[in-house]
């Protein structure tokens, strides 16, 4: 009986690798939620959440309890299956990203070489782009299906919001691809990693720039947190939403937050390279782990850099909002991606 | 049945189930959930074929752009099931009729252009649809209506801005 012959080890493997990660992103994304409020105390001059636990630690956990102990709501006008849908794919849609990240080079058990990345696809970044495009539905069926005039609003907001950016975001992309001449993102980390290879940031500072505003409007965070513009919408598309329905909408936004700095860590930043260090004379695994802490490091450095900014800066206005993504960010992603391959050209003669 | 021909035979029924449901549910946003859904097997069946190129071009493009703006539609002309207009039988029997006669014409075809007796698809090998070979294919060989259809689109585009600006 060979109905599904093949490698059972394999997958074991792969299966304990995506355990880990999808719980580590869970993890600390529930973290980023209370450090967050922090940054956001220390912003302002205030010591933020400090009464559960030790400096505050167990607020996270309380929260969460909080949100799954209400009282459950559906709106009697509202379409039940799709209510519900909602909130799942915009989890999933934040969760799946991290199977293409390389999280680190491979460890070796047993004689076993285990790759920490789960899976390296040859159109990774293209896979990226793929799924971020689906986390749109999310906050559109959710906004949708709430049956309130403001939740669509919202939902449409973001909705048209996602798909503008994400025009600029592909073309500041385009010219790092040239760069590596892969799409893969362990190739793309590798290929800064090499001997002389410098990150990518210092080829491509304005495509980082680029990229990096629209990571912020891909996640909905302030200054284009259009979709949740309380004093416009009442809420934003999550309005009808209570319970864990709700915290499914908030988390999926910090996750989003870390998949994104994982991404532009693993495109701009050299990923799990730790600069002015030679990881191959290290032993395999020491240099593995070194790898996950530096890209976590990188990861929760873009995450301050995200807080830092959304308890800076103000709201744009819709129609900057707009202006900014259609008008300036897709001309100057043009520029960039030309300039990137005249030089390309003028260097091969 | 080894692997490849499970998935081929799950994603066959799922495209051909949500297919089926695209034309039976009452609601347009349910009919244009499912239809994502077809591309989503759709996708899968390129991956069958070491196509992941194409695979996820169709996602991002069909799923994640072309249906994004058919909700949009829907959504803000607050279609419903009950103001869906009714159709009458003989409309019906007509659309069954049509397509049918279409279905015909593209198999006859697919089936005097290519020589197909005694061929089984390419499953898991081939590698003319990963991402270089298909740019190569693309920048050499068909390199002229490549270049052509961009000016198609380049012209599209420039139409819809004309249409949608106010004046």
């Amino acid at each position: 009986m060979t109905l599904l012959a093949f490698d059972w080890a394999f997958l074991l493997e792969k299966l304990i690798l995506i355990a880990i990660i999808v719980l580590a992103s869970l993890g600390i994304a529930l973290y980023t939620t209370f450090a967050e409020r922090k940054v956001a105390g220390a912003l302002q001059d205030r010591p933020g959440p400090n009464r559960a636990g030790p400096f505050g630690l167990f607020q996270p956990f309380a929260d969460g309890l909080k949100l799954i102990m209400k009282e459950e709501i559906i709106p009697s006008t509202s379409n039940k299956g799709l209510f519900i849908l909602g909130p799942g794919l915009a989890m999933t849609a934040a969760l799946m990203t991290c199977a293409v990240i390389p999280w680190s080079s491979y460890i070796e058990i047993g004689g076993r070489k285990i790759e920490l990345q789960v899976a390296d696809i040859n159109i990774g970044v293209l896979y990226v782009f793929g799924v971020v495009s689906l986390g749109v539905y999310g906050i559109m069926i959710g906004g949708w299906a709430s049956n309130n005039k403001f939740s669509l609003m919202a939902a449409l907001r973001g909705a048209s919001q996602a798909i503008s950016y994400e025009l600029a975001m592909g073309l500041s992309l385009i010219a790092v691809l040239m760069i590596s001449g892969s799409l893969s993102l362990k190739t793309i980390v590798e290929g800064q990693m090499a001997d002389g290879g410098l990150w990518n940031i210092v080829y491509q500072p304005l495509g980082f720039i680029i990229f990096f505003i629209c990571a912020l409007a891909e996640c909905n965070r302030t200054p284009f947190d259009l979709p949740e513009a309380e004093n416009e919408l009442n809420m934003g598309y999550h309005q009808e939403y209570s319970s864990m329905k709700l915290g499914f909408y908030l988390f999926s936004e910090y996750v989003n937050m870390i998949m994104s700095s994982a991404i532009m860590a693993c495109l701009f930043f050299g990923g799990y390279d730790i600069p002015f260090l030679d990881e191959s004379k290290l032993p395999v695994n020491t240099a593995a782990i070194l790898g996950v802490v530096s890209i976590l490091a990188k990861i929760v450095f873009f995450l301050f850099l995200f807080m830092w900014i959304r308890w800076t800066i103000p709201r744009f206005r819709y129609d900057q909002l707009m202006n900014m993504g259609w008008r300036n960010l897709i001309p100057l992603a043009l520029f960039n991606m030309l300039l990137t391959g005249a030089v390309i050209l003028w260097q091969q003669g | 049945m080894n692997t490849i021909q499970v998935l081929f035979f799950f994603l066959s029924v799922l495209a051909i189930f949500s297919a089926v449901m695209v034309l039976v549910s009452k609601n347009p946003v349910h009919s244009v959930l499912w239809l994502i859904t077809v591309f989503f097997a759709i996708s899968g069946h390129y991956i069958l074929l070491n196509a992941q190129f194409l695979a996820i071009v169709n996602l991002i493009v069909y799923a994640g752009a072309i249906m994004v703006l058919f909700l949009f539609v829907i959504m803000l002309m607050n279609l419903n099931a009950d103001s869906e207009p009714r159709k009458n039988l003989w409309m019906k029997l007509a659309g069954v009729i049509s397509g049918g006669c279409f279905l015909m014409v593209l198999i006859s075809l697919v089936r005097q252009t290519i020589e197909l007796t005694g061929k089984t698809a390419l499953m898991k090998e081939g590698n003319i649809g990963l991402i270089k070979n298909l740019g190569k294919a693309l920048f050499t060989d068909f390199v002229i209506p490549f270049e052509i259809s961009s000016v198609l689109f380049l012209s599209a585009m420039v139409g819809a801005v004309v249409i949608g600006k106010k004046d």
